[in-house]
């Protein structure tokens, strides 16, 4: 039965799987958008989110957990200060995965993923309800 | 060493590889390009996806 076995193991050990997360991790928050397999864009997207639930609690704690999992002391700080109030009035759905076809080599599915980039004004939002009402 | 009894005719071989065809991938029309993409997948003609996205396409 695969009950309460969510989650991919990518074909890596756990602590060679825990350390790849906290590198892509540490990359996507640094750069804001990265391409990688669609697998790991999927499993990446959990932790992602997790560090920015972290950054908006922003307690002293919040922030050690924090240090504890992002390699770079840097964009910890860049998450803290700079993306989690970008996310202040979202609740969830910081990231997009864009699939962006198979990769020359080995044909895997790449994709591209990345943090929500800050909306400009609210031009944006009455555009798509008017084109869902046709 | 086994052998096979028999030799397998024609028809048993063009039965069995009945179901051996290929589909064909299933693709969507780009909105931007009117380009064939792959459903669900940011256009790799334009690199666009839901008319932005933009993946670096060299002109």
């Amino acid at each position: 039965m695969r009950h309460r076995k969510a989650g991919r193991k990518l074909g890596r050990t756990s602590s060679h799987r825990k350390a790849m997360l906290r590198n892509l991790v540490t990359s996507l928050l640094r750069h804001e958008k990265i391409i990688t397999t669609d697998a790991k864009a999927k499993e990446l997207r959990s932790v992602a989110e997790k560090m920015i639930t972290l950054g908006k609690r922003g307690s002293l704690h919040a922030r050690r957990q924090a240090l504890s999992y992002i390699m770079d002391r840097n964009v910890t700080e860049k998450v803290f200060v700079e993306l989690s109030p970008r996310y202040s009035e979202r609740e969830g759905g910081y990231t997009r995965i864009i699939k962006t076809g198979n990769r020359v080599g080995d044909n895997a599915p790449l994709s591209i993923i990345e943090m929500i980039p800050e909306i400009k004004k609210e031009s944006k939002k009455p555009k798509k309800k008017a084109a869902k009402k046709k | 060493m086994a052998n096979p009894t028999h030799r397998h005719s024609r028809t048993r071989r063009g039965k069995r590889r009945s179901h051996d065809a290929l589909k064909a991938p299933t693709t969507s029309i780009c909105p931007q390009c009117n380009e064939p993409k792959l459903p669900h997948h940011a256009c790799l003609n334009c690199g666009t996806y839901k008319g932005k996205e933009v993946l670096p396409i060299a002109e």
